[in-house]
């Protein structure tokens, strides 16, 4: 995380043009833009700057806005919202349809089900967030109209428009990372099933759903969760094209948005954010080893 | 007496390799044709194409299959031309990023696997940019440098490149302590050519399949970026960046987003399969536990 917060900072400041020169606008006489870049302590030597930087973003202040002089992180608290529901119903709805899925197709592999399977993981991988996004809005909300074309309603304004404008956006999201899962799915749980143990299970008359539900799909867990983990960075840049396509003001827009500004704080801050969050989801992850295997011991 | 020349011999080999290598891995080989025919279309793009940047306001909005194929875009620039074109500096994106990330980040393994010494910082930094969401880590250093072609090739590369390198690593530090690099160490064989003779050698299959999916990897990235205004600039149309005009006029005109979309999906969808086909192919033993 500290070589991430430094790398974002050198990002920043190896940056072409002066954000001081930036700020004072095209009109600016050279003593203002000195003043300005004083008054932004960018004229102290460059490890200076990033002890000061450092000792701010760890106090939880990653500065002001360029454009809009507001502080970053009000910036990032008021886009949060549409994000993480996007996020977390994104996840569900990959985690729903891929895993079942990935068992079924591992329990009749070879069979046409199987074959579907996989031809719908490489889909799903191959085509784009966006892609994927502007079909399905194309046939449910241009031709079919059942969901709204874009936009994003808050939960606190009813639960029912909430939904019809998530349903699309996560849908969208959520294949791409359904196509990762099952396929990781099926594949542990292939090598699960050569086990021992599913023999024995077999033999005592349990029946097929208890064995793979109960004793195989626990037993394979642990790579479809360092998957999960590993995809959420594929999800945060779905999110960020997702967000662009249905019109959805989150996080993801924002990044653009800044981009497009070149509004190098804000795309900082962002940007750290999501790499911690990243961070945090694969530390979660590693820690939930121990409850599906317990011979892992930290 | 016929003459039977050495030709007859080789084209029949050929003609039998080829169907032998169809039967056992057809994906790959359907891969490889759409592949193949992907880059033919971007080679010869001027010749079966109108100026793709060239405005026609009379035409503004056309449908497709009728005077132009794929219709029209608000500027009237004819989309069939826009597509074919994208797909050139697409694939020109896509293989050298697939290439140069293949040259870093073998380099950087090969150095982090037998240099036990800088082998903790690389992997420091790797691991710091991986932390980096790949998408996220394009766009910042796109948003610093500027939107160029090779801008865009850097940016999606350097996220690639720890990946690639991780996994070159792994592999070395598994060789190194096979019993035939003992060997020749033990007889005196110089460090450099242990690494050139043996540990390269062994990298080359797994790094080649990782190519393949940075390639397909590196296609949709770029597209994603010139979709959200980040990534070639608009004067050039690539794949991304036509869809991206598009998006305004997606209502009345979904066929600008739809023709490079198809394109695209289909290109990525080739390099997958022939990456997958490639990992059976190379390494019989992974491609058994994948299955």
């Amino acid at each position: 995380m500290g070589v991430v917060a430094i790398f974002v900072f050198f990002i920043l400041h190896l940056a072409p043009g002066d954000p001081a020169a930036v700020i004072a606008g095209n009109y600016a006489m050279p003593e203002d833009i000195v003043r300005i870049r004083t008054q932004l302590g960018l004229d102290k030597p460059l490890h200076e700057q990033l002890v000061t930087w450092l000792i701010r973003v760890m106090q939880g202040d990653l500065g002001d806005s360029i454009f809009s002089d507001m502080p970053v992180t009000t910036l990032i608290s008021q886009r949060l919202e549409p994000t993480l529901w996007l996020a977390i119903s994104s996840i569900l709805i990959a985690v729903v349809i891929a895993v079942p899925l990935g068992v079924l197709a591992a329990a009749r592999a070879g069979s046409w089900l199987d074959h579907a399977v996989m031809v719908f993981a490489v889909f799903g991988f191959s085509v784009p967030v966006f892609i994927i996004a502007y079909a399905l809005m194309y046939g449910f909300s241009v031709e079919l109209k059942i969901f709204p074309v874009q936009g994003f309603v808050s939960i606190t304004e009813g639960f029912l428009p909430f939904l019809r404008s998530i349903t699309l956006p996560s849908l969208s999201l959520g294949l791409l990372y359904a196509a990762l899962i099952a396929r990781i799915t099926r594949a542990s749980l292939l090598r699960v099933l050569e086990d021992d143990y599913i023999r024995t299970a077999h033999a005592k008359g349990q029946s097929e759903g208890k064995v793979l539900c109960l004793h195989a799909l626990k037993n394979a867990a642990v790579p479809i969760i360092t998957v999960i983990g590993i995809g959420f960075s594929l999800l945060i840049g779905g999110v960020v094209v997702t967000e662009s396509v249905f019109n959805i003001p989150g996080l993801g827009r924002l990044v653009v948005d800044s981009v497009l500004q070149r509004d190098y704080p804000v795309i900082q801050g962002i940007i750290l954010m999501f790499s911690a969050v990243y961070v945090i989801v694969n530390l979660l992850v590693d820690i939930s080893y121990t409850f599906f295997d317990p011979r892992i011991r930290y | 007496m016929s003459s039977v020349t050495i030709a007859d011999f080789t084209e029949g080999a050929d003609k039998s390799r080829f169907a032998e290598a169809f039967r056992r891995y057809p994906t790959v080989v359907v891969g490889a044709f759409v592949l193949v025919v992907m880059v033919i279309i971007a080679l010869i793009a001027p010749l079966i194409s109108i100026d793709p940047v060239k405005f026609n306001p009379i035409d503004r909005l056309n449908k497709p299959f009728t005077e132009f194929l794929f219709g029209t875009d608000h500027l009237g620039r004819d989309i069939f031309s826009r597509t074919v074109h994208g797909g050139r500096v697409s694939l020109v994106i896509g293989f050298s990023v697939a290439l140069l990330a293949s040259i870093l980040g073998l380099f950087v393994g090969l150095v982090s696997g037998y240099v036990r010494a800088v082998d903790a910082v690389l992997m420091r930094i790797m691991d710091g940019l991986m932390a980096i969401p790949e998408i996220l880590l394009a766009i910042a250093l796109i948003a610093v440098t500027g939107a160029t072609i090779q801008n865009v090739i850097i940016a999606i590369t350097v996220p690639e490149v720890p990946r690639v390198a991780r996994l070159v690593r792994s592999i070395v530090l598994s060789i190194r302590e096979q019993p035939y690099v003992e060997a020749a160490v033990s007889i005196g064989t110089r460090t450099p050519k242990i690494i050139l003779r043996h540990v390269l050698p062994n990298t080359m299959a797994p790094l080649l399949v990782q190519a393949t999916y940075v390639c397909a990897s590196a296609v949709i990235t770029e597209a994603l970026l010139g979709f959200i205004g980040a990534g070639t600039p608009p004067e050039i149309p690539s794949w991304g960046n036509v869809m991206a005009e598009g998006r305004r006029f997606f209502q009345l005109a979904p066929w600008i987003i739809f023709f490079p979309g198809i394109f695209l999906a289909t290109t990525v969808l080739a390099v997958n399969i022939i990456g997958d086909g490639l990992r059976d192919m190379l390494d019989p033993r992974l491609a058994r536990q994948m299955k």
